[in-house]
């Protein structure tokens, strides 16, 4: 998801390799090869530029969308302790676009582009979120399946070449594992409960499962960037081998908390030492990218209401600030 | 032009007795609001007894592209190092 080129348009907006000074591209190759970290002011080519600002703020917008469905619940929480619970986690997710966005900024895009870019429906964000949290049980599922791709995801990108993504994916990642497992608890809670309330938790696995499994995005034979991306380090596994270990590790957390995974042909494969999945629904998937999910058109309003709202806010300690200078420059003068 | 909010770096001081360290940056209108940013952005988990934010812009760096030339002068000088003396095995604890 974070790492899979999700804008079709990026070949273009993308120059290629041959224009560079050739002296500095191998010296950067050789560097990254090397396993160095690259820093915001040394030499990088432009397609390395690109590729990671588009992916880093990618990754930023699908933080901060990523406060939705989940924020739809605070106010419906069943107790005072889950609510503080989902309070932190949404503020977290917060926390990690803003850590993201300054990594971002350091290739030389403003904030403001980006947010802009967001809001205008330029910019794309992870499929996931365009799907709605219709229970309680809902939340639970986003923590354990969702929070549990993202770090599949990203605990490889904290040995990406870029220094500060690199950094932000540490500082996110140490944040992550209470996201998951306030999910699990929650699920585990709910499958002692009640027979509604067990099928609540069966029905969210069955809406969320496969969702999940497309955060990877696309399988490896059509992710044409794949191969420089995994050079340059800025994708360290591939969408199909993290998909897979995704799999190995959840199903057993499915048996444990004794529901069932809503996919016929999931079985333990002795030979591979993995377990097989079915095919996975791919038109759904582009659909979604291309902003054709549930509810992508309610969450991009959300947001942008959310930055209309806030103007006041804004202007308010702009017009602060403006007079404190003004009262500094008449004590000076 | 852009009209985002200056950025601001922001240290963190995780205990007492040790330094501060980069942790990051936020953007803010004003020295006082880049601290509460840097509070809320930084320090959710305790991980700070007190924190500074200076403008990203008041930052003076080294070139990177110069970086052979600036640190050479250092290169040669192994003699700096205690390993470079090779005492007897009879002076204990040196
Ligand atoms: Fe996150
Ligand atoms: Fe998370």
């Amino acid at each position: 998801m974070y790492t899979t080129e999700l804008d079709k348009n990026a070949a273009r907006q993308t120059p290629p390799l041959s224009m560079e000074n050739p002296d500095l591209l191998a010296a950067f190759e050789a560097r990254v090869a090397n396993d160095e970290f690259i820093e915001p002011k040394d030499w990088m080519p432009e397609a390395y530029r690109r590729t990671l600002t588009r992916q880093i703020s990618q990754h930023a917008h699908s933080e901060i969308v990523g406060m939705l469905p989940e924020g739809n619940w605070l106010t419906r929480a069943p107790s005072l302790k889950r609510k503080a619970i989902l309070l932190a986690k949404v503020q977290d997710e917060g926390g990690h676009g803003l850590y993201l966005y300054c990594a971002a900024e350091t290739l030389g895009t403003s904030r403001e582009e980006m947010i802009d870019a967001l809001h205008s429906g330029r910019a794309k964000y992870s499929t996931i979120f365009n799907y709605p949290t219709l229970n309680w049980a809902d939340i639970g599922a986003i923590g354990w399946l969702v929070d549990g791709a993202a770090i599949m995801n990203q605990v490889p990108l904290q040995r990406t070449s870029y220094g500060p993504y690199a950094r932000a994916m540490i500082r996110i990642c140490k944040e992550e594992s209470f996201h998951q497992r306030q999910g699990y608890d929650l699920l585990l809670q709910m499958m002692k409960g009640t027979d509604a309330q067990k099928a609540m938790v069966q029905d969210a696995m069955n809406r969320w499962w496969w969702p999940s499994l497309m955060m990877f995005g696309p399988p490896d034979d059509n992710s044409p960037n794949s191969a420089q991306s995994i050079r340059w380090r800025i994708k360290r596994e591939t969408n199909d081998e993290l998909r897979q270990k995704f799999v190995d590790a959840t199903v057993p957390q499915a048996e444990l908390l004794g529901i069932t995974v809503p996919d016929p042909d999931l079985k333990w494969n002795e030979a591979r030492g993995h377990y097989d999945f079915g095919e996975i629904n791919w038109d759904e998937f582009y659909a979604a990218v291309r902003g054709e999910g549930p509810v992508a058109k309610e969450r991009m309003k959300a947001r942008r209401a959310a930055w209309d709202e806030g103007a006041w806010v804004r202007e308010a300690a702009d017009a602060y600030e403006a007079k404190q200078a003004a009262r500094r420059t008449s004590a000076a003068a | 032009m852009s009209k985002d909010w200056p950025l601001w770096e922001v240290f963190v001081r995780t205990r007492g007795g040790l330094d501060h360290r980069h942790a990051g940056s936020v953007h803010a209108p004003d020295a006082e609001l880049a601290l509460r940013h840097a509070r809320d952005t930084y320090t959710r988990r305790m991980e700070g007894v007190s924190l500074w934010v200076v403008k990203s812009s008041d930052i003076i760096a080294s070139d990177p592209a110069q970086a052979g030339e600036l640190f050479a002068p250092a290169e040669t000088k192994i003699y700096r190092h205690p390993t470079f003396y090779d005492l007897p095995d009879a002076v204990k604890h040196m």
